[in-house]
């Protein structure tokens, strides 16, 4: 079997959720690999980072350079190249930092390639057997990736259970003389918060979220007064605010907002990964959508197959009169 | 400014349901309805305002069959000057490797300043961006919903990053970007504008004139293998209500308000 690496995200000191999953990812690909952990920055910061994985990894690779106060995902590759031995399987967490890192690093480690991993299926003649999704997770594939000559291999953020830290820490090996200076051609400026927007939808209880399924912007409208009558807000989807129909900072999911209402209605949101990340505390989830298929009906508590346009109406005038407010 | 766009006819999911065949091993293609790769075509607009904005052309590119002009005739009705077809039937069954190994000797025979893709595909992998800057030695930026031309061959480009929040880059040209959906917003192709150029010739490139060894792409050099579609075994699934749209909005309207959702 060949070596397991993890690439190890951190920030602030803090290292990632996800390290603690790729060791479980690791431990399911080869049940009795030594875990080595890659920790790459710079400043007091990476010493703590690398502490709280040694519980975790057997090894810990640290990587001080001051270009790598922030992570550019080329400076990294390049440092990843100078210290990686050849044929290593090198496990990286499939967000924004991931997906700009690890397509590139795969072709400069001469090493396979599979992306955004749900699930690890085993080894058997240097094929890794994952299964991953496709087409907005309506479907899933198995896939194998030959591992023979290495792989590089990116894990969805929560897909794997975090493993459970041991009372015995890995050692900590610096690895900085091995980096030497690096140079990149895209350079970090600044990060640029999002804006708050007119409506904080983290702080609702109630959620009316629209996603594709409302079909055009003048059908909004309808969903703003379910939402008015049941006291609750407005959120939506990505292809909502793609469309420009409501504003970004009304967006659910991994490059939206994060959620904690207690019941969320989800109305032609098919279900996608990137969106269920965004809703979290465990709400009541009412899914309503007219294809009976849509992986949303996997995760609501209460599905219903309906058109949009016809229900929420219908439901809206409901509310109100329970409200005893006269229906329109 | 030259501008290459990679792009892909795919399943559209917003018009199809996707789901299994009867066989249980792949999804069924009887009936789908294709389109351009969605953010792919946010790519080929964002090009064109590129273009608009300081000069230049904008050619897109796909690698497939036959049946996958008609996306490149769309983006040329969109405005992009020229669409080319990559097309070689030792090019079936390219992994995300082997497509990139293709389109890296396509970029080599022309002389492009900037090149997009679509940030992924409805079946695929994120991926071949990536590696075909890596393997061009451009610099790569991927999730990008800004850019701005600067002087000197530079540009300002901002990436989509967890919350909503944009991270600002300076990236040195040539470079390849992964466009996200949302960056703009794609003008509306009418048949008119494709009957405009439905008569324009596309240009296609096979193995041999790109100089591709075949057997370094291609199903047998593929290192990644889909081995089929399945539907993975459902949680609990949700309780769906059913009955009369009286009778349902009545069952929901007495969950929700025991949920705390009524006022």
């Amino acid at each position: 079997m060949p070596r397991i690496f993890a690439y190890i995200a951190h920030k602030g000191g803090v290292a990632d959720d996800s390290a603690a999953e790729l060791a479980a990812v690791a431990k399911k690909i080869d049940a009795a690999a030594t875990l080595t952990a890659v920790v790459m920055g710079w400043g007091a910061e990476l010493d703590s980072v690398c502490n709280a994985v040694r519980g975790s990894y057997a090894e810990v690779w640290k990587i001080a350079n001051e270009s790598l106060v922030y992570p550019n995902a080329e400076l990294v590759r390049k440092a990843l190249v100078k210290v990686l031995p050849a044929g290593g399987v090198v496990l990286v967490t499939h967000e924004h930092f991931g997906i700009d890192l690890a397509p590139g690093l795969s072709i400069k480690l001469k090493a396979a390639f599979v992306s955004d991993v749900l699930e690890i299926e085993g080894v058997e003649d240097a094929q890794l057997k994952v299964v991953r999704q496709e087409f907005g997770g309506q479907v899933s594939a198995h896939v194998r990736c030959d591992i023979s000559s290495g792989a590089v291999v990116t894990i969805r953020p929560g897909a794997f259970k975090p493993l459970e830290s041991t009372p015995v820490s890995g050692s900590v090996n610096d690895k900085s003389a091995d980096v030497g200076v690096l140079t990149a051609s895209r350079r970090y400026l600044q990060t640029m918060v999002a804006e708050s927007g007119d409506v904080d939808i983290t702080k609702h209880n109630v959620l009316v979220s629209i996603g594709r399924g409302i079909q055009e912007k003048d059908n909004v409208a309808i969903a703003q007064e379910l939402a008015d009558a049941m006291g609750g807000a407005l959120s939506c989807s990505r292809p909502v605010v793609d469309a420009k129909w409501l504003d970004k900072s009304r967006q659910v999911g991994s490059s939206g907002k994060t959620v904690k209402p207690k019941v969320y209605l989800a109305c032609g949101i098919s279900g996608a990964f990137q969106h269920l990340v965004g809703i979290k505390g465990n709400p009541f989830i009412v899914a309503i959508n007219k294809n009976p298929k849509a992986p949303i009906f996997q995760v609501a508590d209460v599905g219903i197959v309906d058109d949009l346009l016809e229900f929420l109406p219908e439901l809206t005038n409901k509310i109100r009169e329970m409200h005893g407010v006269s229906a329109k | 400014m030259e501008i290459l766009v990679c792009a892909r006819r795919v399943p559209d999911t917003s018009e199809n349901e996707i789901t299994l065949n009867s066989a249980g091993n792949d999804i069924e293609r009887d009936e789908l309805v294709y389109s351009v790769n969605e953010p792919d075509n946010y790519a080929v607009e964002e090009a064109l305002q590129i273009a608009a904005r300081i000069g230049g052309n904008v050619t897109v590119v796909t690698v497939g069959g036959e049946d996958d002009e008609e996306i490149l005739r769309r983006e040329m009705a969109m405005g992009a000057n020229h669409g080319v077809l990559i097309t070689d039937e030792a090019f079936s069954g390219s992994d995300g490797l082997g497509i990139a190994t293709i389109l890296k000797a396509f970029v080599e025979k022309g002389n492009y300043d900037l090149i997009l893709t679509g940030v992924q595909a409805e079946d695929g992998g994120a991926q071949v961006g990536g590696m075909l800057a890596a393997m061009l030695d451009y610099p790569f930026a991927s999730l990008v919903n800004s850019i701005e031309v600067l002087e000197g061959r530079k540009l300002k480009i901002s990436r989509e990053i967890a919350g909503g929040d944009k991270e600002m880059n300076e990236i040195d040209l040539p470079c390849v970007l992964s466009i996200q959906t949302g960056i703009n917003e794609p003008r509306y192709v009418g048949m008119r504008g494709i009957r405009a150029v439905a008569s324009v010739p596309i240009p296609t490139y096979g193995a041999s004139e790109l100089a591709v060894d075949p057997r370094s792409v291609g199903g047998a050099a593929a290192r990644v293998k889909r081995v089929d579609y399945f539907l993975p075994a459902l949680g609990k699934g949700a309780e769906m209500l059913e009955g009369s749209r009286e009778e349902v909005i009545d069952r929901l309207v007495g969950l929700v308000a025991a949920k705390g959702g009524l006022k």
